[in-house]
């Protein structure tokens, strides 16, 4: 729990920790269920005004910002459980950095075609 | 233990870099400076977790990274851009993997009901990610067992499976642990491959983009897994992302997502035969006659379908396009939203031809500007010029939206031979009065094209 809760940016209740004042449970799922729906409206009302010429682009660039579960990642092969959680943990940041590094690099590589063009 | 307000900062400070990143993407000009803000945004992210955070494994940390980011770089410079899809399909599937990986780590971690009933969806949706993208790759590679991999039962299948995921799910978050976490992964994965090896490879813009969908919505589970905003804005955004992308290419296909995903393409009643939709009306033309044309030709139009990249003709079209811009014509591509095998996929493989993107026009726009075209040239393209979507309610792709080239003075249609397009279906404008077949290869025919044009 102590790995989940140092990456966690909203406090989530801690049994050790009941002498200090804490957000009850339902109110952090309330809390993220907003910033959810919120993001979600968010990213309709942007991507909507992509237009057709860009959405391979968008789609490798999108699904290189889906690669943030790095920063999960890392909380799990860091946390210095050992073991499978930790085996699980580096799995997933090779995984999360190719998903990354990868995505970010070929849209580069992408959208610099188009953006020669503009230049002539 | 407490959260610092400076790791809340700067998780929203990451956030907004998404954010605007994305929003970079709405016009070429402005997308370089938004793909590097997202990127900013991840570094930003990335380095949070690894100085704030109580990292204790740093060699194995500084392992993973480095060969995530050689494998990911090697990658990303060495695909090719036809291979797109394809490359997108294995990011997606990565993406699925580490999101189901990480839940997988917390997992035992989870007490609280939401955080293990996030990791139960984390892992169905991050498993249906990764077996599915595993099998669209291969169906986009055209691997032939690929649609051998379908279970028997079909729908009823993937129900059942469907099902018994949910009641593994239930069973998580009863107090299953880890057991029952691994069990939801493995039904996940089979799931993934019964919903994408029936699909047929007409329809993979679709699977790709839904694909793209989950891999967020994967992300933005296991953000609740975690507790961590930034993982649930990120993957919300892909999330929403791709399933506008899915809508847009559902609706270029006329077919709603229910049907890409479990229906077969409509056999319409009357389908019409190809000989008497042919019979002696089909004109045959030569390279130097459809020069001939293009010399008069104030307008041009260049629809391109998929059998363009397959013959990488795109370089040839470019060159053809250039000649006669210098000799004062006009010439506009108008793009089919399915045009290539990912939404976008045409656009970008003109833009790397180095064709203008100004040239590069939506189907609306075209087909609103379409009775001034002189010579509408069909390249590789069948189905999304078939004038029968239009006329004809009792066609397989009647209401399908298509580039209207009929319309257009004379039509050049560049194709091997009169086989059907993926819909099975003749195409009466090959038999119009203003069109004219070119027979040949797309990229030999051209070459042709370009020699006649050149010399008359």
């Amino acid at each position: 729990m102590s790995v989940a809760l140092v990456f966690a940016t909203v406090p989530v209740p801690d049994a050790e920790t009941a002498a200090t004042p804490v957000i009850g449970e339902a109110v952090v799922l309330a809390l993220l269920a907003t910033v959810f729906v919120l993001a979600l409206f968010v990213g309709v009302e942007i991507i909507t005004k992509v237009p057709p010429t860009l959405h391979t682009p968008l789609m490798s660039g999108s699904n290189a910002i889906s690669g943030i579960t790095l920063v999960g990642a890392l909380a799990a092969a860091g946390a210095g459980e050992g073991g499978l959680a930790t085996a699980l943990g580096v799995a997933a940041v090779v995984l999360a950095t190719v998903n990354v590094v990868g995505g970010f690099l070929v849209t580069h590589r992408m959208l610099r075609m188009f953006r020669r063009k503009d230049r002539r | 233990m407490s959260l610092s307000p400076l790791e809340i900062l700067l998780s929203l400070a990451a956030a907004v870099l998404f954010i605007l990143g994305i929003r970079g993407m709405t016009h070429p000009r402005t997308a370089v400076r938004g793909n590097l803000l997202g990127a900013l945004g991840m570094l930003l992210a990335v380095v949070t977790a690894l100085s704030i955070g109580d990292v204790m494994r740093w060699e194995w940390i500084a392992v993973g990274l480095a060969v995530g980011a050689v494998g990911g770089a090697v990658l990303a410079l060495r695909v090719p851009m036809t291979a797109m899809p394809e490359m997108v399909a294995a990011l997606n599937g990565f993406g699925g993997a580490a999101s189901l990986l990480v839940a997988g780590a917390f997992v035992g971690d989870s007490s609280t009901p939401v955080a293990t009933f996030a990791a139960a969806a984390s892992g169905l949706i991050g498993a249906v990610t990764l077996s599915g993208s595993g099998v669209a790759f291969l169906k986009l590679r055209e691997v032939r067992w690929a649609d051998r991999l379908a279970p028997p039962g079909g729908v009823a299948t993937t129900a059942v499976l469907l099902a018994v995921g949910l009641a593994a799910g239930g069973w998580l978050v009863a107090g299953g642990g880890e057991p029952a976490y691994w069990a939801i992964v493995a039904i996940g994965l089979l799931l993934g491959v019964a919903l994408t090896a029936p699909i047929g490879g007409a329809d993979m813009p679709v699977v790709i983009s839904l694909l793209n969908s989950y891999s967020g919505v994967a992300a933005a589970a296991t953000g609740f897994v975690l507790a961590n905003t930034l993982l649930i804005v990120a993957g919300s955004l892909v999330g929403a992302s791709g399933l506008i992308l899915t809508r847009i290419m559902c609706v270029a296909m006329n077919r709603s997502l229910a049907n890409v995903l479990f229906g077969r393409m409509a056999s319409g009643g009357a389908r019409a035969d190809a000989d008497e939709v042919y019979g002696g009306k089909v004109k045959a033309t030569s390279s130097v006659e459809v020069a001939m044309l293009l010399e008069d030709a104030r307008r041009v139009l260049v629809v391109p379908g998929y059998g363009l990249a397959v013959a990488q003709a795109q370089h040839v079209v470019r060159d053809l396009a250039n000649l006669l811009e210098s000799r004062g014509a006009t010439v506009e591509f108008g793009i089919h939203p399915v045009a290539g095998r990912m939404p976008g996929h045409m656009n970008v493989l003109l833009a790397e031809a180095d064709v203008p993107y100004a040239k590069l026009k939506e189907m609306d726009e075209v087909n609103a500007e379409i009775g001034e075209i002189d010579l509408a040239l069909v390249i590789g393209a069948n189905d999304v010029v078939n004038p029968e979507a239009r006329t004809d309610p009792q066609s397989p792709i009647a209401g399908m939206p298509v580039i209207d080239v009929d319309k257009a003075r004379t039509v050049v249609v560049v194709k091997r031979s009169l086989s059907p397009g993926f819909a099975g279906i003749p195409n009466p404008l090959f038999a119009a009065d203003n069109c004219l077949m070119l027979f040949g290869d797309g990229k030999k025919a051209l070459v042709e094209l370009v020699a006649a044009v050149k010399e008359g």
